[in-house]
């Protein structure tokens, strides 16, 4: 029944890489944003809530929407009118080293700011143990998969079902025929912005209990998320998800069964054959290349 | 006006043979290290600013090159520049091999593939003890005597680096002007033109990623007898994110971006020392802050502020 108790934890893992990879993957569709502090964008919002708690005083609840909001405003509103707007004209490479001098801020920010020491974070569930068939879980990892599970229902229903989540989509396929057939193009890209923001910090408060939360989260975190966006596919929502879940359980099994110390190769020999066999992905489509 | 960058570029050479003789060692081990940090840039601008590609392996190869002197040289009794040259092939022909499935796709697979090496050599050099001696590093790496030319003292050594700075500085101008650099250019400005008129774009591209690879492993060589121990912490992604940021701080595309961005980065934070852990914050702001404003680099700037009055003179002429 140890399969069991590994599938588990590692669909627990995956479908908080499968949020941050959702995000990561928004931007990059709808704004050609490779966001290189996609990791620190995880990392941050915990801090929110615990400053919100230390110096403000605030209940854990009430930290929560504070943590929430101020990542709306910061690593969704701020990021983008500041860092990505001015970017844009200049072309992919300058914004993908502005992002990597960002993650570098928000990193060395919260180490000087708040604390370089690992931090508790608390947890809103029990961290008991339940008996499935014979096998040991822990209830934190079920509600994980709860949370994941409507988080990115909730998506998939705004960008499939409501009229401005099809306008989102159209700007994502084509942002100049979407212009002329009426889409507010640039609202449409702060809404991914603000659904990024909201995202990493639902991650950010699911994942942190578990990691405890520390100024360099964010690499293992990023990293993880361009794997998951890669091998699941670039073009597609449920491309990230399916990454992220595939990354999460073969993670914990190669843990489990091949090498602690090489653990954290084999995502990366799994992206590798990715991008040699498939490049678009598992579940992506071919893209139509220009050149 | 012509002749200002030769004249200044005199001054700068006077000064870094002169400067060993009034520094104290630390200072001068610095200056080895913006020259070893230089070669590193030099070689991922012509990836990055000559070819178009963004390359996060870099420290890979800096890694690769120096565990490949720091092992042949402590545990097999090999000569120093036998191990070096050693370094530089082994990086040409990884990255060779590294670059030709990256580059069958578009877009920005190179910067994934080439982030998933540099964390995969850093597995490597941290777990295999056997051979890399794991987080414990390998220390006692020599400093080599080169036809009678004992380089133990710091001033020695690092003359030797200077020295290999400036051929490989030369032998880049030369690659960049050759008609493989205008090749490379070509990639950069219009893949599809540069294709048309018959560029073979994907073995240029890949030729300029091996080349930069090669001067990475050249880096390397340099830097394990400099520190004299190495350990794999140096060489993780932190490196390679570092030298991006260089080339493109200092001006990526032009000659002498490289070595300024080695400076901004290797020097400057010893300068900065006051503001301790305060430099690294200040330094995200203003890359950020160069970005909006400059994403030429520094170069870029100095060229725009030169320039400019320059061709409103001209206008002034023409009316």
């Amino acid at each position: 029944m140890q399969l069991l108790q590994i599938l588990i934890s590692g669909l627990a893992t995956g479908a908080i890489y499968a949020l941050v990879a959702v995000g990561f993957m928004l931007l990059w569709q709808t704004s050609q944003t490779i966001n290189f502090a996609q990791g620190e964008f995880v990392m941050l919002p915990a801090f929110f809530v615990l400053a919100a708690m230390k110096f403000g005083g605030l209940s854990f609840g009430w930290a929560m929407l504070v943590g929430l909001i101020a990542s709306l405003l910061i690593l969704g509103l701020m990021f983008k009118k500041l860092l990505v707007d001015p970017m844009l004209r200049h072309g992919v490479l300058p914004l993908v080293i502005s992002t990597i001098a960002f993650a570098l801020f928000l990193k060395e920010g919260v180490k000087e700011w708040y604390s370089a020491e690992a931090q508790p974070f608390p947890a809103v569930w029990a961290t008991t143990n339940i008996e499935v068939a014979g096998a040991v879980v822990s209830v934190q990892n079920l509600v994980i998969i709860a949370v994941a599970v409507v988080a990115v229902g909730t998506l998939q229903w705004f960008l499939a079902g409501t009229r401005t989540g099809r306008c989102m989509q159209a700007t994502a396929q084509n942002p100049g025929l979407a212009r002329i057939l009426g889409v507010r193009v640039d609202r449409m890209i702060l809404y991914t912005f603000l659904i990024n923001g909201a995202l990493v910090a639902l991650a950010s408060f699911l994942i942190s209990p578990i990691y405890l939360a520390k100024f360099t989260n964010g690499e293992t975190l990023g990293l993880a998320a361009f794997i998951a966006a890669i091998v699941g596919g670039f073009n597609q929502v449920r491309g990230a998800i399916a990454g992220g879940l595939i990354l999460g359980v073969v993670d914990n099994l190669a843990a489990a069964y091949i090498s602690t110390q090489y653990r954290g190769a084999i995502p990366l020999f799994l992206l590798i054959a990715v991008i040699l066999f498939r490049p678009q992905g598992l579940l992506g489509r071919a893209e139509e290349r220009s050149v | 006006m012509k002749r200002l960058p030769a004249v200044l570029g005199l001054i700068v050479l006077a000064g870094l043979l002169i400067a060993p003789f009034a520094l104290k060692p630390h200072g001068i081990y610095l200056l080895s290290m913006w020259a070893v940090m230089s070669i590193a840039a030099i070689g991922l601008n012509l990836t990055l600013g000559y070819a178009g590609q963004i390359s996060l392996a870099q420290a890979a190869f800096v890694g690769i090159g120096a565990y490949c002197t720091a092992i042949l040289t402590t545990k097999f009794g090999w000569s120093f520049p036998a191990t070096f040259v050693l370094g530089a092939v082994l990086c040409f022909v990884v990255g060779w091999l590294l670059g030709y499935p990256a580059l069958r796709v578009q877009h920005h697979y190179l910067a994934f593939v080439t982030l998933a090496f540099t964390t995969l050599v850093y597995l490597v050099l941290r777990n295999e003890e056997k051979i890399t001696g794991g987080t414990y590093g390998i220390s006692g790496i020599k400093r080599p005597v080169l036809l009678g030319w004992a380089t133990q003292g710091a001033r020695d050594y690092y003359f030797l680096c200077l020295l290999v700075l400036a051929v490989v500085a030369f032998a880049t101008w030369w690659l960049v002007r050759s008609p493989w650099g205008r090749a490379f250019m070509a990639l950069r400005e219009n893949p599809l033109r540069a294709s048309s008129l018959g560029v073979d774009t994907r073995r240029y591209t890949l030729m300029a990623f091996a080349i930069g690879s090669a001067l990475g492993g050249v880096a390397g060589s340099l830097y394990a007898p400099l520190v004299e121990f190495i350990d794999p912490s140096p060489f993780a992604l932190g490196l390679s994110l570092n030298l991006l940021l260089m080339v493109i701080v200092g001006g990526s595309g032009y000659f002498w971006g490289p070595f300024l961005g080695a400076i901004v980065s290797v020097l400057l934070p010893e300068w900065l020392r006051v503001a301790d852990g305060l430099y690294l914050i200040i330094y995200s702001v203003a890359v950020m802050v160069l970005m909006v404003f400059c994403p030429s680099g520094l170069l870029g700037l100095a060229e725009r502020i030169f320039k400019r009055p320059k061709a409103a003179n001209a206008a002034k002429v023409a009316t």
